[in-house]
């Protein structure tokens, strides 16, 4: 028995560790991954996410709707920033990081200028749950879910739909594309607004359980850089892959080691990785199959 | 004669000229604290605390009829920053003392400075204790005042299986430390110890550690806001162990900021918080809200920040006007400098320039009310002094750890 409860505590650890990162990471690796766009101002969208959420929550709305909320705020925000400061700049990917890191700048500090320093949190819903001499949170069982709905709803939303289509031509041969009638400008931004919408939902999905600070993107940022860089610019093929691998990394290390064990794992297991795998595991796997 | 007198009345009215441009001339205080970055949400209140401080100085008349004036820099949650602002405060500023520092990385930092240009820096922060040195006046609380009362207490309550989750760097490594010497003292056993990185904020794993370890109550030494997200998340997983700490509620005001029951049976060792209920503490909040109506939360820093600005005004003055170094510590060897805070009476220590506290246990009740099951009067930093630390002989400049004692031979 007490084997059976190991398991599940690794699963459900290793399924915690792959939610967060998934859900900090695939935002920016659609932004990256389709655009070639380093986006650092990433964590003040998820961070926009989590104060949308939040005040929408407080304010009485349903926690699922005050999700979305924050969701569509972030995505509406990445629109407005890739119209007024990411589209003259696709020609520099390399003035664009300064750029996002510029509005990064910014937005923490007007944050704190503008709502102070520490917005007060919701709560986490759902309670709790035992198995064996364990308890553990239901909400980040939610969290888990979560992770995987989005992954499928990106795949659908990318493979099965006009607008799936119409991105991955834009963005693989952008004038041909555009002498095909397609409005490539539109699509930019959109795609732009998604990856700012899914850094808003990772806010929002963990709003309930972080303390709410302008700086509390940070908190995710490292983390989503270090899968999308062991992954590789596919979000399918490489996200969720890295961030399975990472997690259990991160897992396994933690529960024998503790934290600074646990975030040393995550950091050397990236040095492995591109050090072997240059492009990522998307990288890997794409030259394999050619 | 006449003409002597002539002379004299000369001398005099130099004498008179001179400081009159002086009472013009204002003393000058640099103020280096957090204001952005991960720390912000401990440390505004600090610097509030010193304007408002020397807005009721300045309207009294002033230290020693001098004015005084504030030089703020924002540190930014970032050690360079100490060191950048530090250099220029007591270079091109040419402050009198500095106020600086919340986090132990950042007062390491700057120190180093203030011994080489042997300046005056105040840090009003409770830490894991241990400095020594003679250009450094603290009036935070340390671990004999928080510890040494908190865990007693906590072993006879709960029981004497003890698991620590510490922020890893100096303050988390060094408190820890007393809290493992503390616990074998009273006849406990440390079921656990985990030291978390700074920035940290997912603590899944952590929680199911201290659950395999089946401790009595866990001592929490989180630091910053990303850490924070613990309480929250090992409520939500239904940790349910009552938790010890001397830098939560104090510090961070989790119960203001998290919804209630996350941080219910919190205990933490204060030296004064806006809860604490006397007169004087009632009219101090009620100054504070008239000049800052929106602050959150006004903790224990923040009055150490606002009554180390009396301290410094009575030292002054008691050293006729003189804001020299030597004369000041002059003053403090004479160990009377008390000051009648909100808190309670507090002295500083001539041996180890620390200050004597007032210590409240702070508990947190299920709906984040605090009440204060036991109040310790007037417990002093005795540590140092015991230990062989006595700045009136000698400055050694170190900063000692029970494991790092002063040398008998020094």
């Amino acid at each position: 028995m007490t084997v059976l409860f190991s398991i599940f505590s690794f699963l459900y650890q290793t399924g915690d560790a792959f939610a967060f990162l998934v859900l900090s990471a695939c935002g920016l690796a659609i932004i990256f991954g389709m655009m070639g766009v380093i986006n650092l101002a990433h964590g003040e969208f998820i961070m926009c996410g989590a104060y949308v959420c939040a005040a929408a929550a407080r304010a009485g709305l349903p926690l699922p709707i005050a999700i979305l909320a924050g969701a569509l705020a972030a995505g509406f925000a990445g629109m407005v920033i890739e119209r007024i400061i990411i589209r003259p700049l696709y020609d520099r990917p390399l003035d664009t990081i300064v750029a996002t890191w510029g509005v990064s700048m910014v937005v923490t500090q007007g944050t704190l200028i503008l709502l102070g320093s520490t917005m007060p949190g919701t709560g986490t819903p759902f309670g709790s749950f035992t198995v064996g001499p364990y308890s553990y949170s239901v909400y980040r069982v939610v969290l888990m879910v979560a992770a995987l709905g989005t992954l499928g709803l990106l795949w659908v939303g990318f493979t099965k739909t006009r607008f799936g289509v119409l991105a991955r031509a834009t963005i693989q041969v952008p004038h041909i594309a555009q002498a095909l009638g397609v409005n490539t400008g539109l699509v930019y931004s959109l795609t732009f607004g998604l990856g700012a919408a899914l850094a808003g939902l990772a806010g929002g999905l963990y709003a309930p359980t972080m303390t709410l600070v302008p700086t509390m993107g940070s908190a995710f940022v490292v983390e989503a850089f270090v899968t999308v860089v062991v992954g590789g610019a596919d979000i399918f093929l490489g996200t969720a892959p890295a961030a399975l691998v990472l997690g259990a990394v991160k897992a396994s290390l933690t529960s024998w080691q503790g934290q600074l064990a646990g975030q040393i794992g995550l950091l050397v297991a990236v040095i492995i990785v591109i050090r072997i795998l240059p492009r990522g595991i998307s990288g890997w796997i794409l030259r394999e199959r050619t | 004669m006449k003409k002597t007198l002539n002379g004299a009345m000369t001398a005099l009215g130099l004498i008179l000229l001179c400081s009159a441009a002086n009472a013009q001339d204002p003393i000058k205080l640099g103020v280096l604290e957090d204001q952005s970055g991960d720390f912000a949400a401990a440390t505004i209140g600090k610097v509030h605390g010193i304007q408002l401080a020397t807005e009721e100085i300045n309207a009294a008349g002033g230290i020693a009829g001098r004015p005084l004036e504030l030089v703020i820099y924002d540190t930014q949650s970032d050690n360079t920053r100490y060191q950048e602002f530090m250099r220029r405060v007591l270079q091109r500023d040419k402050v009198d003392a500095v106020f600086a520092g919340f986090s132990s990385a950042s007062r390491e930092a700057y120190r180093p400075i203030v011994n080489q240009f042997d300046g005056l820096a105040f840090y009003n922060n409770q830490y894991e204790g241990g400095v020594c040195d003679a250009n450094m006046i603290v009036t935070g609380a340390v671990p004999e005042q928080q510890f040494s009362t908190l865990l007693p207490y906590m072993m006879e309550t709960y029981g004497k299986k003890v698991y620590t989750i510490a922020a890893d760097y100096n303050f988390g490594q060094i408190s820890a430390e007393w809290v493992r010497n503390l616990v074998k003292d009273g006849g406990g056993e440390m079921v656990g110890e985990e030291f978390i990185p700074l920035g940290v904020s997912q603590f899944s794993q952590t929680i199911q550690n201290i659950q395999a370890a089946k401790p009595d109550f866990v001592v929490t030494l989180l630091v910053g806001t990303a850490q924070a997200s613990y309480y929250e998340q090992a409520a939500a997983a239904n940790v349910n162990l009552p938790m010890a700490s001397s830098v939560n509620v104090g510090q961070g005001y989790e119960h203001k900021r998290f919804k209630p029951p996350s941080l219910a049976n919190m205990y933490a060792t204060v030296n004064w918080v806006e809860e604490v209920d006397n007169p004087q503490s009632k009219a101090f909040v009620e100054r504070w809200h008239k000049k800052f109506p929106d602050e959150p939360y006004i903790n224990q820093e923040a009055e150490n920040s606002y009554l180390a600005v009396y301290l410094y005004k009575q030292m002054v003055e008691r050293a006729n006007g003189s804001t020299d170094k030597e004369e000041l510590r002059k003053v403090i060897a004479q160990g009377d400098v008390c000051y009648d805070a909100p808190e309670g009476k507090v002295c500083l220590d001539p041996k180890s320039q620390h200050m004597s506290h007032s210590i409240y246990l702070a508990k947190v009740n299920e709906d984040h009310s605090i009440s204060f099951p036991k109040v310790w009067n007037d417990i002093k930093p005795y540590w140092l002094g015991e230990v062989g630390c006595d700045l009136t002989k000698k400055d050694p400049s170190e900063q000692y750890t029970p494991s790092n004692l002063p040398k008998a031979a020094d």
